[in-house]
């Protein structure tokens, strides 16, 4: 009978979850959105500065016309689930106070869900005309 | 006799001890421009709230078309590129190419240079379309 080459159990290998329990998910889905934010940047940009120079009445045409509409409201939710899994890494690698670590990621969500939430928000106002 | 001294025992090397490098500098200005994002898309709810109103899209206005606004905006979307570029690389380690010497260099050169060409391509494009900027 041959001993065990390391300790983890099988089903904590075949479930593959890690020490964090959490397994690749953080990984899978900063990549995820990293990739739906290549496309979504480009048109977002595009669209950003073309806003420029025209007055409210036209800026709230282009925002709310459909395509558009969608672009951006694509792009918040991409950008805000990229932010919080990024900045979620930015705090765990400077803030080693445990109190002021789990505040900080905490703040870190209420703020993607806040900003994403207000912007998606005005697009929608916009889209809806009311 | 028996003083306790901190005893100074050396640290493993860190920023300051190496000559900076490209690939390093590209690596800082991807976290960089990622923390400024963060904050960036306030920029966003800000715009897109304001733009159901006159007035406040009024304010909005002064203030993106005021030289510190045009700036603010144009680093914004300039750490955009940069750090989609920089995302792209990363998508490319990810499939186990481009980590050899002289790909990583021509790698971190591509994008500092690609996020300056883009940004002002896409300037290019929505000033276009938009028929000149006021």
């Amino acid at each position: 009978m041959s001993a065990p080459t390391h300790i983890r159990t099988p089903l904590g290998r075949v479930l593959g979850r890690g020490s964090a329990k959490s397994g690749t998910e953080h990984f899978w889905h900063q990549r995820l959105t990293a990739v739906a934010n290549i496309p979504l940047t480009i048109a977002a940009v595009v669209i950003l500065i073309m806003l420029l120079g025209r007055n409210q009445a036209a800026a709230a045409q282009i925002l709310g016309s459909p395509v558009v509409a969608i672009i951006m409201l694509l792009f918040i939710a991409s950008i805000t689930a990229h932010m919080r899994i990024g900045m979620g890494v930015i705090i765990e690698d400077y803030v080693h106070d445990e109190t002021m670590k789990l505040s900080l990621l905490m703040a870190n969500t209420f703020f993607c869900f806040a900003v994403g939430l207000a912007a998606a928000y005005g697009i929608l106002k916009l889209s809806f005309g009311v | 006799m028996a003083e306790a001294r901190p005893v100074e025992r050396p640290l493993s090397p860190h920023l300051q001890i190496y000559r900076p490098m490209l690939t390093m500098m590209m690596s800082i200005a991807h976290r960089i421009t990622g923390f400024g994002l963060y904050f960036g898309a306030l920029l966003l709810a800000w715009w897109f709230i304001a733009a159901a109103n006159p007035t406040a899209y009024s304010k909005f206005e002064s203030f993106v078309g005021s030289w510190i606004g045009r700036l603010i905006l144009f680093g914004y979307t300039w750490a955009l590129i940069h750090h989609m570029l920089g995302g792209v690389r990363h998508l490319i380690w990810d499939s186990g190419r481009g980590l050899g010497p002289n790909e990583r260099e021509w790698l971190a050169a591509a994008n500092l240079a690609g996020s300056i060409v883009i940004t002002l391509i896409l300037w290019g494009i929505g000033l276009l379309a938009m028929g000149g900027t006021s």
